[in-house]
Parts: structure tokens; sequence; C-alpha cells
């Protein structure tokens, strides 16, 4: 076998290898989707039900609360941005850092001083890679986050945001996450949690203009909030994390697919060079083989005469 | 008349029960509060606490509650809990490990939900 062909082969038998462990890749994160979907489902009364109430308290009582009035000019705002702990996926996590950072730099350029909140290796290493502070990060759960992880992370940006300013408390809370649009599309979103604006939460819930009824309060409609909304905002986070879960997993499916496609693109034309490397071996041994033997009958013939 | 009402027993991460019912009794940061068809509409803070659901057919049921929320209007009713299993989903010989090994560690929430978890079985039985 001659070096070019040696050479192509080799290639081949790598790149054939590299084909099965990106199908095996693609397959797995197409199964975690369809986990991914269902867990999100799965939250989703709980989500509902409770954006219910928050709106039935909201509006059916002139309660002040500190998670629902905005600060007459805000200083500081604290940032949750969702990213993954695993790569491989295509532009996932580049789309929502830079979503984050676009937020960032919006909200400075209001006068406002961010505190950045992250989940997911990928995040914490792009910020610490460039010495950027992080308030606070947490790692280890992406794939599959449970209640448990959701309400870990939403405990301190709570506190936070329930402390005054002055002391290091924030007044806003935004968060940056990949919303589960289809399979095919995931869009990196922010949206501002808190202070609520509950004339977008009714709007959600009810968009017939259903008039919610008038609540009696147990024990009263201050208390009620007070535990109603921490919850929320976990309810928010875990939702949000369960969508950027499937998102990860849709994109890391894709980017697999796509170098599988690749791989098997790239088999095909170097089986063709290989062919043709084989086949002009095989045309230059005939040729010398011909040469040699027509050689051979010309000096045999010379020499008879 | 159908004196009925239609309850949604919602956990963070899945919907535990729903069905019709004709009472149910939970117990709210005020004390135990016992829901028929036509109640007031109602927002509550929830305990833990043993929560008593009796369908339309006649049965009780009867689930372990941890923090969460009652609501009511419309004769619908929705438990909104961080956790909440079933009294038949609950494990005893876990839960009165849980309940030991929360009383050596002085552990007082921990004992209180491996408590409520008991008490939701022993209340079927």
């Amino acid at each position: 076998m001659g070096a070019q062909l040696r050479v192509y082969k080799r290639r081949i038998r790598s790149v054939t290898a590299t084909k099965k462990i990106t199908k095996a890749m693609e397959m797995i994160a197409a199964s975690r989707v369809v986990k991914a979907q269902r867990k999100v489902a799965a939250s989703t009364p709980y989500a509902q039900e409770l954006t219910r109430a928050v709106t039935a308290v909201g509006t059916g009582s002139n309660t002040k609360h500190p998670l629902t009035t905005e600060a007459d000019n805000p200083t500081r705002a604290a940032v949750l941005l969702l990213t993954s702990d695993r790569g491989l996926a295509g532009a996932f996590n580049s789309n929502a850092i830079k979503a984050a950072e676009q937020l960032t730099a919006r909200l400075e350029r209001e006068g406002r001083q961010v505190d950045t909140y992250i989940v997911g290796r990928r995040g914490v290493a792009h910020y610490n890679f460039r010495e950027r502070k992080i308030a606070e990060s947490w790692t280890g759960f992406t794939d599959e986050p449970s209640y448990a992880d959701a309400k870990q992370v939403a405990a301190p940006l709570i506190e936070a945001i329930e402390k005054e300013t002055a002391d290091g408390g924030v007044d806003e809370l935004h968060i940056v996450y990949t919303e589960f649009v289809s399979m095919m599309t995931q869009t990196a979103i922010d949206s501002r949690l808190l202070p609520l604006r509950l004339d977008e939460v009714a709007a959600e819930t009810a968009p017939k203009g259903e008039i919610l009824p008038l609540y009696d309060f147990e024990p009263s409609a201050e208390d009620v909030l007070d535990a109603l909304l921490p919850r929320y905002v976990e309810s928010r986070i875990y939702n949000a994390l369960l969508q950027s879960a499937a998102s990860k997993h849709a994109a890391t499916r894709r980017a697999m697919k796509s170098a599988t496609d690749n791989a098997g693109e790239l088999i095909n034309t170097l089986s063709r060079l290989a062919n043709a490397a084989r086949q002009a071996e095989i045309t230059q041994e005939i040729s010398e083989i011909v040469g040699g033997a027509s050689a051979l009958a010309d000096a045999t013939a010379g020499s008879d005469r | 008349m159908a004196a009925e009402l239609h309850v949604e027993l919602v956990a963070a991460d899945r919907k535990v029960w729903s069905g019709e019912a004709t009472l149910v009794v939970a117990r709210t940061t005020s004390g135990d509060i016992g829901v028929m068809p036509g109640h007031q509409p109602l927002l509550g803070v929830l305990e833990s606490g043993p929560v008593t659901i009796r369908t339309s057919e006649g049965a009780t049921v009867i689930a372990a509650v941890h923090g969460g929320f009652i609501s009511f209007a419309d004769d619908k009713l929705s438990l909104l809990a961080e956790i909440a299993e079933l009294s038949d989903e609950i494990d005893v010989q876990r839960a009165e490990r849980a309940l030991e090994r929360a009383k050596a560690a002085a552990d007082a929430s921990a004992e209180r939900r491996a408590d409520v978890r008991l008490r939701a079985v022993t209340a079927v039985r």
C-alpha cells in the first residue's frame, strides 16, 4: 500500500470513531431534551397557581411590599445568569452570556451598579477569565435542576433584595436564561423578576379579562404576600433553570447532529480521495509492468538479430 | 345540588392529586380550616401538616404538606406546596428513621417534617 493511501485510510478510521462518539452524544441529548421538557410541563401547574395567587393579592389589596414597589431611583441591580456546566452545545452559552452582558451594559448606562450571580461552570469560567466580579455562583446541577437547587439559588437573591440598598442590598432583580421555544429554537432572554410588575403578571394569567374574586386573606394580606413572593421568585427561577436545561440539551443535540453530518461528509470525501489514490497506484503499477515488459521485448528482439 | 369542589394539590415539581371533593381540611398559620363548596374566596398560608380531602365518592385522601398556600375561588380549590406527599406514598420506616435522626441532631424543621409524614400515615389507619 502506498504512503498516500495509508494516510487516507488512517484519517477515515479516526473520523469514523469521532462520528460514532458525536452520534452517541446526539442521541443522549435527544432523550434528555424530552425528559427536561416533561419536567418543565410538570412544574407548570404550580407556577400557574402561584402566579394567580400573587396577582390576586397584588390586585385585590392595597398592600405595599418591598418586593412589589419600585425604588424611586434604583442604584443597584442583581443579574442572575443561567449557563450550563458543560459545553459542546454550539452557541448556547455564549448567547446567554452575551445577553447578560448587554443587560449589564444597559443597566450601567442607566446608572445602576450591577451584581452578577451565575449558575453553571461555563459562565463562571467566562467571568473569571476576564477577572470580573461574581457576587455568587452555583455549579453542578444545570443538567437536571431540582426544586431544592432553585431554592438554594433564590435564597441569597431574596435576601439581597430585602436588604436596604445602603447595606449592600439591591433594588432590582433581573434574570437571563435561555427560553425553550421549540426543539429548533432557543432564545436567550432577560426579564425583570423583581420588583414585580403586577399588571404584567396579571396579563399573563388572565388574558380574557377575567375578574379575580375578592379574597379573604388568612391571616392577613401582608402575611400572605410575605410568604407568597419568595415562593414566587423560587418558582420562577426553577422554571428558568428547567427551560435552560432543556434548551442546553436541544442545543447539544443540534451541535452534535451537525458534527455527525460533517463527519459523514468528511468520510465520503476522504474515501473518494483514497479510491483515487488506490486507482493511481494501480495505474502506475500497470504502466510500470507494461513498460518493463516492452523494454524486455525490445531487448530480446535486439539480441536475436 | 352538586355540592362539590374541584381540588388540585400541586407540589413544586408535579401535580400530586386532583379531583372532586366535598370537604377539605388544612392547617393555616392561624389554625385549622375546613373548606366546603360555596366557601368565601380564600387565600391562606399553610403550616406543615396533614391535609384531609374527603372525595365525592366518600373516600378520604390524606397528604402531608410542608409549607405552601391554600387558595379557593369559584368552587375551585388549589393547594400549593413546595413538598407534598400522599399518605400512601410515604415510606413509614424511612420517616421514622428520619424522625429519630432529627431528634438526635436537634433539627427542629426536619423533626416536624418527619412528624407530619407519620401523622398523615397514621390518620388513614
